[in-house]
């Protein structure tokens, strides 16, 4: 029996997530499968194989598959997950769409972004918004799970993996892809970014958003936001960091103006350091800063610019 | 058209919890319940379809405890037309309330479903996409606009990195996103007449849904704290912390 780890990907290249699903898959133990599918999909297969512990790369490319769309992926993942003791992908906004639907066509339940793993049956998860950790176990004979990205490290390149082609496909009529419409930012990915820098509600508006772009360009750092700012229309909501956005753990996140609810925390408490600034010498958020200061973002954040360029 | 939305009873979002010492769960005793967000959400959006005339009737469903009818009542209150609430008790795994929506789903003939893409409580996000899957709907999940187009429901859908939209036949399955609407309140008139609406209260047995669980809770603990560190007195002084002493610059 093996584990089986669904890819993210865009038919042109593997998502990150899915390194930290395998690595995942590998603590459990047991050979690790991947399954691609996708159309016009074959680079992604070849970087799947060269993973390190994945020993088969199951290649399923059919138009069927051209937009990740659940209602014709989860019949091909169940397919394959019958002869499998694990089934993975990421806790992304795609893995999350896809697995519960795969749980359901086998019958079994689904663990939600795990982030511990006790023993091939036992599971740790966050619950309300990471004030706890459930430690769960499952009599399932499949286990079903989404990997909170973050908590894994990522799968290393090095390995050669044979490729299994199947043309499993199912067409299905009563889902129509319209579009998508993508930010395109030249900044890194929030979700795989060192450096994180966060404005929230103390931003005022949309505009200043240039301030914290400016010290990002410095620092290579991805924008992120609380849901304040994305509720108050400064940025897109794709940019919101918290139990509701994006779980993030960067090297260093700064966050700018951000009061610190806990809804904000949980996305992004697993930093390795943090720094806040912020004029509320009260706010919450120094709580839980390495590194606080109390001042007015105005007047900070060109100064920060300023003191970067040396 | 017929709506069905479900509404959760949580902790409201506004409380901060603990985990109980001894490990068993939370420490919820004298808690302010409310629905879930994301249900509000779901129930302020059927009402909008409702409002705009292209749906007749919003059955609110519950599943847990009798106290789950206030929020059912909410529900009502806010502008749903009648509620169910499928009495369990304790903890009810989402596979097993996704079954218990199927039957529901069958039973009334419902047109859309629209629930909350998770519940503050748990976090697991999985009961609209599972329904999908037992009824072999289409899903629009994660949705930020739902709009009913000749008898399909368009669904634009948060994804990382931006938007999707797609087209669903209808029957379906929603779950909502924060900024698909902003919920109204209940109006002092409308909670009265919300008392005459109905509830009806059944049974898992009377839907012929199992509820048993494969999953066990060994425990539950509260997280690491991050203690709070210091405060620098200048953005230099942050600088050279951030430089010299974390070394992440």
């Amino acid at each position: 029996m093996a584990i089986l780890v669904v890819a993210e990907h865009d038919n042109s290249s593997l998502k990150p997530g899915t390194l930290n699903a395998v690595s995942a898959a590998q603590q459990i133990g047991g050979d690790v499968n991947v399954l691609v599918a996708g159309s016009d999909s074959r680079a992604v297969v070849e970087a799947a194989a060269q993973l390190t512990g994945v020993v088969k790369v199951i290649h399923a490319d059919n138009a069927c598959y051209e937009h990740q769309l659940a209602e014709s992926v989860a019949p091909l993942v169940a397919e394959f997950g019958k002869n499998h003791t694990h089934v993975l992908a990421a806790a992304t906004t795609t893995g999350k769409n896809l697995l519960p639907r795969v749980a359901a066509l086998l019958d079994v339940a689904q663990i939600s972004d795990i982030v511990e793993i006790k023993s091939e049956d036992t599971f740790v998860r966050p619950i309300y918004a990471g004030n706890a950790l459930a430690t769960v176990q499952s009599s399932d004979s499949i286990k079903v799970l989404t990997v909170r990205t973050t908590a894994f490290a990522d799968a290393v390149i090095g390995g050669e993996a044979i490729i299994e082609d199947t043309d499993f496909g199912v067409e299905q009529g009563s889902t129509k892809f319209l579009g998508e419409t993508l930010s395109v930012s030249a900044r890194p990915e929030l979700t795989s970014a060192s450096i994180i820098i966060s404005g929230g509600r103390g931003m005022q508006d949309g505009e200043n958003f240039v301030l914290l772009e400016k010290v990002a360009d410095k620092l290579g750092a991805a924008i992120g936001a609380s849901r304040a700012a994305v509720d108050a229309g400064f940025v897109p909501n794709d940019y919101q960091v918290g139990q509701t956005g994006k779980i993030v753990a960067p090297d260093l996140y700064v966050a700018v103006g951000i009061s610190g609810a806990i809804q904000h925390l949980a996305g992004m408490k697993d930093s390795k350091v943090i720094a806040a600034i912020n004029k509320d010498e009260e706010a919450p958020i120094f709580q839980v800063a390495d590194y606080g200061l109390v001042a007015d973002l105005f007047k900070a954040l060109p100064e920060l610019e300023e003191l970067l360029t040396d | 058209m017929k709506i069905l939305v479900g509404v959760k009873r949580v902790v409201d979002a506004n409380v901060k919890v603990r985990v109980k010492s001894d490990g068993t769960g939370m420490d919820l005793a004298n808690a302010k319940m409310a629905i879930n967000p994301f249900c509000e959400i779901a129930v302020e959006e059927a009402i909008r379809m409702k409002e705009a005339g292209v749906a007749d009737e919003i059955i609110a469903v519950s599943v847990g405890p009798q106290v789950c009818q206030e929020q059912i009542r909410t529900a009502l209150a806010l502008g749903s037309d009648r509620g169910i609430l499928v009495e369990t008790e304790g903890q009810t795994d989402p596979l097993a309330v996704a079954k218990i929506f199927k039957a529901i789903i069958e039973k009334e003939e419902i047109d859309l479903v629209i629930l909350g893409k998770l519940s503050i409580d748990t976090d697991n996000n999985q009961v609209g996409q599972m329904l999908a899957a037992l009824c072999n709907y289409p899903q629009g999940t994660f949705a930020c606009s739902a709009e009913i187009k000749e008898g399909k429901v368009e669904v634009s859908r948060e994804i990382d990195g931006g938007e999707q939209t797609v087209l669903l036949d209808l029957p379906a399955i929603v779950t909502t996103d924060l900024r698909l609407n902003e919920p109204r309140y209940a109006s002092l008139p409308n909670i009265m007449k919300a008392k005459k609406k109905p509830i009806d209260i059944i049974q898992p047995s009377d839907l012929g849904v199992d509820i048993s669980s494969n999953l066990k809770t060994l425990g539950i603990e509260a997280p690491a704290e991050r203690s709070a560190g210091v405060k620098v007195e200048s953005v230099a002084e942050l600088v050279d912390k951030l430089r010299n002493e974390a070394k992440v610059i």
